[in-house]
């Protein structure tokens, strides 16, 4: 069985749950931005956790099926309509042969998890079917779907129409959005001023932010540790002599944006990072829109391995609720 | 050198071998992630060497960030009694300095670099004290290159020039990154160089462009068969100027998958090269010219 895509959307991916193990020469693990909402969808349909599914970011693609089969739409608000009739999200439901799958305008959230019975049956790349875009690699043609892509679907196992998740296992950001972040790498170049300020001030999702990197604004500048710049290091006081960046770390280019660096992260870099995004809200970063108001919250390592203790209590209990 | 510890989060551990960049820092970091990966500590999922640092990536479910530290440290000790020498391999890198592609592109963003009336090359040159385009070439080609570093994104390396730190070519990033920078640009940033293996954003001066292709996704170029990038850190490097013509017959002879790349294999001591970088480097491009 196949897809066809009709309208591709903003920029439909194929993603997995990631390809470890080449970050030592740039290649990120790509994946879901949002994996519970990956692994839920999955679920739904019968598939394992990790199979491939389409993240659709903003707005909806338009997919005509060639045969039946289970489908289920999580993360982002973003109605899922069968032949134009609106289908409930976080729920499965059937396609028939023919028929369209279409989506309504986004209400909250930024990314779609499109689950198909099956799973997204694309050839497996250094173990994953992700899309790496900037390397053209993995996924379908290693870029986001165009109109008139075909694409294959696996054999499903026949499951039940209206299996749905329970409204408190569906994690969502909350408003201002909380990113709880472990200071460290070099936060010392910043004053003691300017780290109660990064904490303290309210930062805007900028327009600049997709699957390599989430970019925040409007807090306020953070003023440097005079130092003479270290051999090899560049000039400006946010340079360093180019390093590893951390999943989730917060480089500050020139001190004034901060980047969170996601699932397609540039490997390294010449720019000093204040710290890391704890693992746990990972997935948060996937769901946030431009303009979203957002904080950052400094926690210890213990409050980081709780919060992931945590994210993993729910991941077990959708996984209870759904297999 | 001090070496700084830091987590990155609960799942990375970030080490500082020494805030600047050389090669004593770049062989401390090589001998404790070779260490590590022989330890085949439980837990460990991805070790990143770079430039004069390097990054853990673990799973704190299966070992406690605590541990995984203390491991580290325990590591650091014993490496710092190996000696620094590396079984590696000279790969020559043919370079046509100053193309049209790269021109067109320094051209496109020229109000987001230092010096808006000249080139990336005619100002690299000038705050080094080159002689102009010519013996910037000749500055930049003659003395091999170290791979301190691949990354960035796949298979980018950087690289560190084997000469004494006076005489290393420097140049600042662009005030603002671009949006694009061709494919295969050898460019340049702090003291480092770059090959950008794909196009896309950037943010180093650009002197040039190679017809060797460096990353191939779909693995149909002969010599990325077995893996799709070409680069390891310690590799050395050894740019090779050459004309219009002879790039255009590379790309063909690329196109036609016929090509490949000259590369040699050579042992590196950094002792040795402390004591005599000339002549080490001499030795180091015979194994090259012998092949």
């Amino acid at each position: 069985m196949a897809i066809n895509v009709i309208k591709p959307g903003l920029s439909t991916t194929v993603q997995d749950l990631g390809r470890p193990g080449y970050y030592h020469i740039g290649i990120p693990t790509s994946g879901g931005m949002d994996t519970l909402s990956l692994a839920a969808a999955n679920l739904l349909v019968g598939n394992a956790a990790g199979d491939a599914v389409l993240e659709a970011v903003f707005m909806g693609p338009e997919l005509e099926f060639t045969a039946d089969a289970t489908v289920a739409v999580t993360g982002a608000d973003m109605p899922p309509k069968v032949d134009g009739e609106e289908r409930a999200g976080w729920t499965s439901f059937r396609v028939k042969k023919g028929q369209v799958l279409s989506f309504g305008f986004l209400k909250a959230g930024a990314r779609a998890y499109i689950a198909v019975s099956g799973g997204i049956d694309v050839p497996v790349v250094l173990g994953s079917r992700s899309t790496y875009t900037l390397g053209v690699l993995g996924g379908f043609k290693g870029r986001k779907l165009e109109a008139g892509d075909q694409l294959p679907v696996g054999a499903g196992k026949a499951v039940a129409e209206g299996r749905t998740l329970p409204e408190n296992l569906r994690r969502k950001p909350g408003m201002p959005a909380e990113l709880r972040m472990l200071p460290g790498l070099y936060w010392h170049r910043i004053t003691e001023a300017a780290g109660r300020n990064f904490f303290e001030d309210t930062w805007k999702v900028a327009p600049e932010a997709d699957r390599i990197g989430y970019r925040f604004k409007a807090g306020r500048p953070l003023e440097f540790v005079d130092r003479e710049q270290p051999f090899g290091a560049g000039s400006d006081p946010s340079n360093i002599v180019d390093a590893c960046y951390p999943y989730g770390s917060v480089q500050v280019p020139g001190g004034t944006e901060p980047i969170v660096l996601h699932r397609d992260a540039v490997s390294g870099g010449g720019y000093f990072m204040v710290g890391t995004v704890v693992s746990a809200d990972m997935d948060l970063i996937g769901q946030l829109q431009p303009h979203t108001p957002t904080r950052f919250v400094k926690v210890t390592m213990q409050e980081a391995l709780q919060a992931r203790h945590d994210r993993k209590a729910v991941l077990d209990a959708i996984t209870a609720a759904l297999v | 050198m001090k070496t700084r510890y830091s987590f990155g989060g609960d799942e990375h551990i970030f080490v500082e071998c020494d805030e600047e960049m050389s090669l004593e820092a770049f062989f401390k970091g090589m001998s404790i992630t070779s260490a590590l990966r022989e330890a085949k500590i439980k837990g460990v999922t991805e070790i990143c060497p770079a430039n004069a640092s390097f990054q853990v990536r673990f799973d704190p479910d299966v070992i406690s960030p605590d541990d995984m530290m203390a491991e580290l440290k325990k590591l650091e000790a014993v490496a710092q009694s190996a000696a620094p020498t590396l079984q590696t391999r000279i790969i020559e890198v043919p370079v046509l300095y100053n193309d049209p592609w790269t021109h067109e592109t320094l051209m496109r963003f020229r109000e987001r670099h230092q010096d808006p009336t000249s080139t990336d090359i005619e100002y690299t040159a000038r705050i080094n004290n080159l002689d102009g385009v010519d013996g910037f070439v000749k500055a930049h080609s003659g003395a091999p290159w170290f791979v301190s570093m691949v990354g960035f994104v796949a298979g980018l390396p950087f690289l560190y020039q084997m000469v004494d730190r006076k005489r290393q070519i420097q140049s600042p990033k662009y005030l603002r990154p671009r949006t694009d920078t061709p494919r295969l640009t050898v460019g340049h940033g702090g003291c480092f160089a770059c090959i950008y293996s794909v196009r896309g954003a950037g943010g180093y001066q650009m002197f040039g462009i190679t017809p060797m292709p460096i990353y191939d996704p779909n693995q149909t170029v002969p010599y990325l068969r077995d893996f799709m990038c070409l680069f390891s850190p310690g590799d050395i490097v050894k740019w090779k100027p050459i004309d219009r013509a002879e790039y255009d017959h590379t790309v063909a002879e690329v196109d036609a998958g016929r090509w490949m790349p000259r590369i040699a294999p050579v042992t590196f001591s950094l002792t040795e090269f402390q004591k005599d970088i000339d002549g080490t480097n001499a030795r180091i491009m015979e194994a090259l010219n012998g092949h």
